[in-house]
């Protein structure tokens, strides 16, 4: 009986422990919340779909969805969707990154360059990249680069912001000491201003992937005739609800792994971060 | 004594002007001297230690070493910061050896050169006690250990000036101790003339020959005081009443020139039992 009521107490005391502000959690408690987390919208989705509650055609079952992929697979060209998806997105954001990655580094270094390039960034950035396709259209075309184009707007402008925020946020000291030990100029941005930024370029690049690929679906929403997004507008005019399912957790999933590609690149690249 | 840093009449101003960090500051330091700089804040004294960095220019007046007005920072002029000067992206040893990259000391350098300078680092790192960390980054480290390593690279060079920014300011007690007696060794051994800022009476009097006591608003030198104790200092040389005596006078005259003080009027309101009338 009393032991009874410890065990208890302990549930209760650990129970209480999950719930400390920034507290402990440990590898095992954190794989079943997180496998909850995941878990649990599959079942409720399924649960919904099999109960009939909803029409098949507004809400298709997890099977459905799977089905659809294989038949997606081959008979449709799935591979060739994703493909072209994913070389349009890699296109954009290269030539983002290439042009932005420089500029960023000169406006956060050079206070000239700031005042000249900052403002007119800014207000670019606030326009909407989704109503310039029409414009895209008209000077680019409606072969690929308008594509490259439409994901160039929509990342190139804040991803120059953001890595001139981060060159910014370089420690002054760090400066100051090769300034001290005879660095030149061009030193002191090589050797200490990219070192110490790195990280934190690298995590703006991850940030802003995901955001090629919004629009990525934009894109090829209005001007494609391949693609991910372009197979999710065309699934809707049949009403292939489950096309467009499969079509949006695929570019979840391609997301993601290009997310946790990027978490070990940085993991890889940056070993004194993670070593204490 | 020959004069190795000569400050004549040095201003500085920020904000157009509104503010005077440096007014008409004239100091002569000699070679292999060691002058530590004490004062309330905003006094001006991190301001000076910049100044003669050349990491700030003056507004007017002029600092020369050995004779020659300064324009800029310099290899001869070695700099420690109080903190976040290392490179994390370092080992402890590439950061000691960072300075060995810069182009500066690439051209017309010789392989006995090389030798000379890997074998300085070597040791450079077993005077700091940093052998079983060379191969650590630097947050690895306590932050004793980081600034060995700071001024384990600021060394590096053999600079004739190190500047030192309150460089132990964030260290505990005992670390500084023994900090203190580890930058007294190399100063004698290395014959380098030492600029130190401290807001530590005690650490300006243990370290400096002379002490300079700076006041706020205008940042100005308010009194020199030589200190009289050995040159071999130690530890208990801090509990003499010679050493007392000299602390007691240096922090009258800080207080005098800080424009703050404790108002016990004020103090007496607060801890005032409530009224309930």
């Amino acid at each position: 009986m009393s032991s009874d009521k410890t065990r208890q107490h302990r549930v209760i005391c650990g129970w209480r422990a999950l719930w400390v502000i920034r507290g402990h959690l440990s590898q095992r408690a954190y794989l079943l919340f997180a496998l909850t987390g995941l878990l649990l919208p599959l079942a409720g989705w399924w649960w919904l779909s099999a109960s009939g509650l909803m029409d098949k055609v507004f809400m298709p079952g997890p099977v459905d969805v799977l089905s659809r992929l294989y038949s997606w697979f081959n008979d449709d060209d799935l591979l060739g969707d994703m493909w072209i998806s994913t070389y349009r997105v890699a296109a954009g954001f290269t030539l983002s990154a290439v042009l932005a990655i420089p500029l960023g580094i000169m406006i956060g270094t050079y206070r000239p360059v700031q005042a000249l390039l900052e403002p007119l960034t800014d207000f670019i950035r606030y326009m909407p990249a989704v109503a310039f396709i029409p414009l895209v259209m008209l000077w680019v075309g409606i072969d690929e680069s308008s594509k490259i184009a439409i994901i160039f707007i929509g990342t190139f402008f804040q991803m120059v912001l953001m890595i001139a925020e981060d060159v910014r946020r370089v420690p002054v000291t760090q400066i100051e000491a090769a300034q001290t030990m005879g660095a030149t100029r061009s030193e002191i941005v090589s050797r200490v201003i990219v070192q110490s930024a790195k990280p934190a370029l690298l995590d703006t690049l991850r940030v802003t992937m995901g955001w090629a690929w919004t629009y990525l679906v934009v894109a090829e929403l209005v001007a494609a005739n391949s693609g991910l997004g372009y197979a999710i507008l065309r699934a809707q005019r049949f009403m292939q609800t489950d096309k467009i399912f499969a079509g949006i957790i695929l570019i979840g999933l391609i997301g993601l792994a290009i997310d946790q590609l990027f978490r070990w690149l940085h993991r890889k690249s940056f070993p004194w971060l993670y070593k204490k | 004594m020959d004069i190795k840093i000569r400050i004549e009449k040095a201003c500085k101003t920020f904000g157009e002007g509104s503010i005077t960090a440096l007014q008409e500051v004239c100091l002569d330091i000699g070679s292999n001297e060691f002058v530590t700089f004490v004062g309330a804040s905003g006094c001006g004294k991190s301001t000076l230690l910049r100044c003669i960095a050349g990491l700030e220019t003056l507004s007017s007046g002029s600092i020369k070493v050995d004779g020659t007005p300064i324009s800029g920072p310099g290899v001869d002029r070695a700099m420690v910061f109080q903190h976040y000067s290392l490179y994390p992206w370092l080992t402890v040893m590439d950061n000691i050896k960072f300075t060995r990259q810069l182009q500066i000391n690439l051209e017309d350098i010789t392989s006995a050169d090389v030798e000379a300078a890997s074998g300085r680092a070597d040791a450079l790192i077993d005077l700091m006690g940093l052998n079983h960390v060379k191969n650590s980054y630097p947050n690895q480290l306590s932050g004793g250990m980081q600034q060995r390593v700071a001024i384990a690279r600021a060394l590096l060079p053999r600079p004739q000036i190190l500047l030192m920014d309150e460089p132990f300011g964030a260290l505990d007690a005992q670390t500084r101790e023994v900090m203190h007696d580890m930058i007294l060794h190399v100063s004698k051994l290395e014959k380098t003339t030492i600029v130190f800022v401290t807001h530590d009476v005690e650490e300006a009097i243990y370290l400096g020959q002379r002490v300079v006591v700076m006041a706020p608003r205008p940042g100005r030198i308010d009194s020199i005081c030589p200190v009289n104790l050995p040159a071999q200092r130690n530890q208990d040389m801090k509990l003499s009443a010679e050493f007392m005596q000299q602390k007691k006078a240096i922090l009258t005259r800080i207080r005098e020139t800080a424009g703050v003080h404790t108002d016990l009027e004020l103090l007496a309101r607060m801890t005032k039992p409530a009224d309930n009338n």
